[in-house]
């Protein structure tokens, strides 16, 4: 790798992992003792998903009455995927690993086949070792995680010194045991469970995910994290989590997943909701990595997901980045509702589609409030046979005075065999608003390809720099750890997209 | 499948109302066998999400008043052309001239010629794949009267196709189609709100090489409603430009669906859209790039005030192996007051990689800069603000090749705006 050195404002940190690069990095399974519910969804599975958090009447009754929604509705097919039916009595809605049966007190009692999952994953669950500075260099920026194993939260980091601060970090299932006053004035109040069929779903389902409240005035002192695993096979993975940010406050969310190289497909349906307040700031980032299917488009997570931040009060301000790379099917669209007056949303997103995978995802800027502004900016990129779609709406109401928005959309295609498609909706109710809406599409470009291999680089890595570059815009918006993770997952997203 | 019950009875409540003229029966059939597997448009499917065709789909037209232009000329009076007049969607020979011109073959839908017996409906057909455009196959089946013209030669003047609106409570269906042969040339003009409603339909199919021009004024009447389409499909090196002027006009949906059948065609289509008050103006356009290195242009513009609505839906499909496709897209409004809205969906779905698509999309009010500009150097509030609107629509109308009717319909859009200062 000596030579590597020579080439000037090359990003070493690229070349490497172009080339060492593999597949799939995460395809791997753990073995581990498993408690399913029986396969099949029905009103006794949603009893016993509430029985098995120990929930309270009212939100077994709120489960059920998203239960008999779902029932009557149909899944929607707007969308430009492309998928053979799914059967929704072919999954288990409900798995955990047998030994958290008796729930862990402490991170120390937790089964260390489970630990071993995550710190082959890269995520350290082991805070002492973090706070001791063994695996974190000086200076380090700290993140505690909350990690999800199908169905159940394995553990969570950093609780207490984040109790000190006053923040709540933990499973949805424990904040309804430990806060219910919160999680029942929050939970649906942003995605109602009569949103649509996925989030209907979700809210019959769900079965873990985190709970954060950030009390007013507070910095949350460290980035949260939450990552998810599937590991089971034939396992829907339904999350939900809530994050309240108080007046004031401020946090800044990380989500990561991955889940083993399977040839089924699995269903992820997750919700999350965010509730800002006034002055208050939220910075969600998510790198979605679930298993892509191979390529030839066997296996794969499908995954159907609703996100959206509620600016409620004055001056609340969300930021939404997402890289996303892996999955079959994507299905998402994290959107801002700015309420409050002088509420800002940012959706920052870059989507790689390579292979049979097939990306429909964007935002929604609903703009309610006074001087309200919001700004997209999304790269889509299509390799290999793929489909990526950009959807959105920005949506002005009349009461939306002196309101902004700009969005960009960007497409970048490599190979004559795959898809970008732009679906923007634009509907402006008052006439003090600006709305600027720009995309493009190409290819990538000839001239700068020729540069990079006039430079001794091969095109696989001059793709995959062409290619950074072209989403500069977005990782930049991305926390620093994140950021340089997902350039190396961007690079590693298209490999064999070349030739 | 069949339709849904409410779909079902509202196209056997529309059809009660129809009878199909003789002639071009084989057609008119096969229309309405597509009509019947489709259904009428309904407010909840996705290409009518911001127009309610309720309105269009009714067994009856609703009352328009006539309008009375006072002293304004007839669109393109200054130009030498061959005129036929259509009154409330039936030809009137005694205001029409002889259907007679060099380098053109022109008859009516009664006496068709036989190359019209498979071209009638054939481009409406392919244009209802992959979107629905029952409308259109409504007025093949049951269209009323039109022209069929083949042009085999280079035009010697332009042809000005006038639809007069006389009766309140007209309802005409008019359908044209268009052959131009290899190399030749025609230039179209239409004009007028043509009836109470108006459902009309231009079918152009543009030989390699031919050329097609096209612009259209729609009539001042405030409460016409028009439903019209232009299906084209373009031969190799052929060129279509269209460009559309509607001032007033209760609702207004102008669907464009054009398709590169040969490398290196071009297509260029445009639109200037001026409302205040009740006004409803949809432009939708479906452009599919099949063929290599061929070039699109879509150029919208709107004028908005008083409650008026703008809607633009426009798509650039390039199909797998439409390389070195050059498609641009640009829609904008300019809201005049609180109460107008904009409603736009600029799509691109594009399976070629060696391709250079963009949109562009705004919308806003006047640039206060620009207007305090022209104050601060003498120009007066009201003249000031009509000529940041003007260049506002330049873009679209310089879509115009012809010198003398861009200034015919220049000349219109400045009138439309002195009526409508406040």
């Amino acid at each position: 790798m000596a030579e590597l050195d020579v080439r000037e404002g090359v990003d070493r940190e690229t070349i490497e992992t172009v080339a060492g690069m593999g597949a799939y990095k995460y395809g791997w399974s753990t073995e581990i003792e498993m408690d399913y519910a029986p396969k099949g969804l029905n009103e006794d599975i949603v009893r016993l998903i509430s029985s098995k958090n120990e929930e309270p009447e009212w939100l077994l009754d709120w489960r059920l009455a998203a239960y008999r929604r779902w029932v009557s509705l149909e899944e929607p097919h707007w969308a430009m995927l492309d998928y053979p039916t799914i059967d929704y009595q072919d999954q288990y809605y409900y798995a955990t690993p047998k030994s958290m049966a008796v729930k862990p007190k402490s991170l120390d009692e937790v089964d260390p086949k489970l630990l071993a999952t995550y710190k082959k994953l890269g995520i350290p669950l082991k805070e002492q070792a973090l706070l001791a500075g063994v695996e974190a260099p000086e200076g380090e920026r700290r993140v505690a995680v909350d990690a999800v194993f199908d169905s159940v939260s394995v553990g969570t980091t950093f609780k207490a010194e984040l109790a000190k601060a006053g923040v709540i970090f933990c499973s949805i299932s424990e904040a309804v045991r430990e806060h219910p006053e919160l999680v029942r004035k929050y939970l649906g109040s942003v995605v109602p469970p009569s949103d649509n069929f996925f989030a209907t779903l979700n809210s019959a389902v769900f079965s873990d995910g985190s709970f954060v409240y950030i009390p007013p005035g507070t910095r949350c002192p460290m980035e949260l994290s939450t990552y998810f695993r599937i590991n089971a096979e034939n396992t829907g993975q339904f999350e939900r989590t809530l994050i309240v940010c108080d007046r004031g406050a401020y946090v800044s969310y990380l989500e990561g997943c991955t889940a083993p190289k399977r040839d089924t497909h699995q269903l992820h349906a997750a919700v999350v909701e965010i509730v800002i307040l006034e002055d208050a700031e939220v910075k969600y980032s998510t790198v979605q990595n679930w298993y892509p299917g191979d390529e030839n488009g066997v296996g794969g997570i499908y995954n159907f997901v609703t996100k959206r931040a509620d600016c409620r009060e004055a001056r609340a301000k969300v930021m939404w980045t997402q890289v996303e790379t892996g999955s079959a099917i994507t299905w998402k669209y994290p959107s801002c509702i700015l309420r409050g007056d002088d509420s800002q949303g940012e959706f920052y997103s870059i989507a790689i589609a390579n292979n049979a995978q097939q990306a429909d995802t964007g935002t929604k800027m609903v703009h309610l409030g006074k001087r309200t502004k919001s700004r997209i900016v999304s790269k889509g990129i299509s390799a290999g046979r793929a489909q990526n779609t950009y959807r959105g709406l920005v949506s002005m109401h009349p009461k939306a005075a002196d309101s902004r928005n700009y969005t960009q959309c960007d497409s970048l295609l490599i190979g004559d065999k795959c898809g970008a498609h732009t679906v923007p909706y634009i509907e402006v109710k008052n006439t003090t608003s600006r709305v600027e809406h720009e995309a493009t599409t190409s290819k990538v470009d000839e001239d700068q390809l020729f540069y990079c291999r006039s430079r001794g680089m091969d095109e696989e890595e001059a793709v995959a720099l062409v290619v950074n570059g072209f989403c500069r815009e977005v990782l930049q918006a991305l926390p620093m750890e994140f950021a340089m993770e997902a350039q190396n997952l961007v690079a590693i997203s298209l490999e064999g997209s070349v030739g | 499948m069949g339709l849904i019950a409410p779909k079902a009875e509202a196209l056997a409540a529309r059809l009660g109302a129809l009878t199909a003229p003789k002639g071009l029966d084989a057609a008119r059939a096969r229309a309405l066998d597509r009509v019947q597997a489709m259904g009428l448009p309904h407010r909840r499917d996705e290409y009518w999400r911001y127009t309610d065709p309720a309105s269009l789909v009714a067994p009856t037209a609703i009352r328009a008043e006539v309008f009375d232009p006072q002293d304004e000329a007839a669109a393109f009076d200054g130009i030498d052309r061959l005129t036929v007049t259509f009154v409330d969607g039936v030809f009137a020979p005694d205001l029409s001239d002889d259907l007679t011109l060099s380098g053109v073959e022109i008859s009516r839908l009664g006496a068709a010629p036989d190359w019209a017996e498979t071209a009638y409906g054939a481009l409406e057909s392919l244009g209802q794949s992959p979107v629905a455009r029952p409308l259109a196959a409504l007025n093949t089946a049951f269209a009323t009267d039109g022209l069929l013209i083949r042009v085999t030669g280079q035009a010697a003047r332009p042809i000005n196709l006038v639809y007069a609106h006389k009766s309140e409570t007209s309802d005409a269906i008019l359908h044209h189609t268009i052959q131009v042969d290899e190399g030749c040339e025609l230039t179209l003009l239409e004009s007028g709100a043509g009836a109470a409603r108006f459902n009309q339909v231009l079918e152009v199919e543009l030989a390699p090489r031919a050329r097609f021009h096209h612009i259209r004024a729609q009539g001042r009447d405030h409460q016409r409603r028009n439903v019209t389409h232009v299906f084209a499909r373009l031969g190799a090196e052929a060129l279509f430009k269209s460009f559309t002027l509607t001032a007033n006009g209760l609702l207004t949906r102008n669907e464009a669906v054009i398709t590169f059948a040969g490398d290196n065609a071009r297509a260029h289509i445009a639109g200037a859209a001026m409302g205040d008050g009740a006004f409803h103006h949809d432009d939708t356009v479906f452009i599919t790039h099949g063929a290599v290195a061929c070039e699109s242009r879509q150029v919208f513009k709107k004028v908005l005030k008083h409650g008026a609505v703008g809607v633009f839906q426009g798509k650039i499909l390039v199909k797998n192996g439409a390389q070195k496709t050059d498609g641009y897209q640009i829609s904008q409004s300019l809201l005049l007051d609180e109460d107008s809205q904009f409603l736009c969906k600029p799509e691109l779905e594009i399976y070629a990689d060696d391709v250079k698509c963009s949109h562009g999309s705004t919308s806003g009010a006047i640039d206060d800069t620009a207007l305090y500009y022209l104050r601060s150097r003498g120009v007066p509030k009201r003249r000031a603000q009509s000529l940041l609107i003007l260049a506002f629509l330049a873009e679209a109308i310089q879509e115009i090749a012809d010198e003398a009717i861009a200034a015919d319909i220049g000349a219109r859009l400045e009138a439309w705006l002195d009526r409508h200062e406040d």
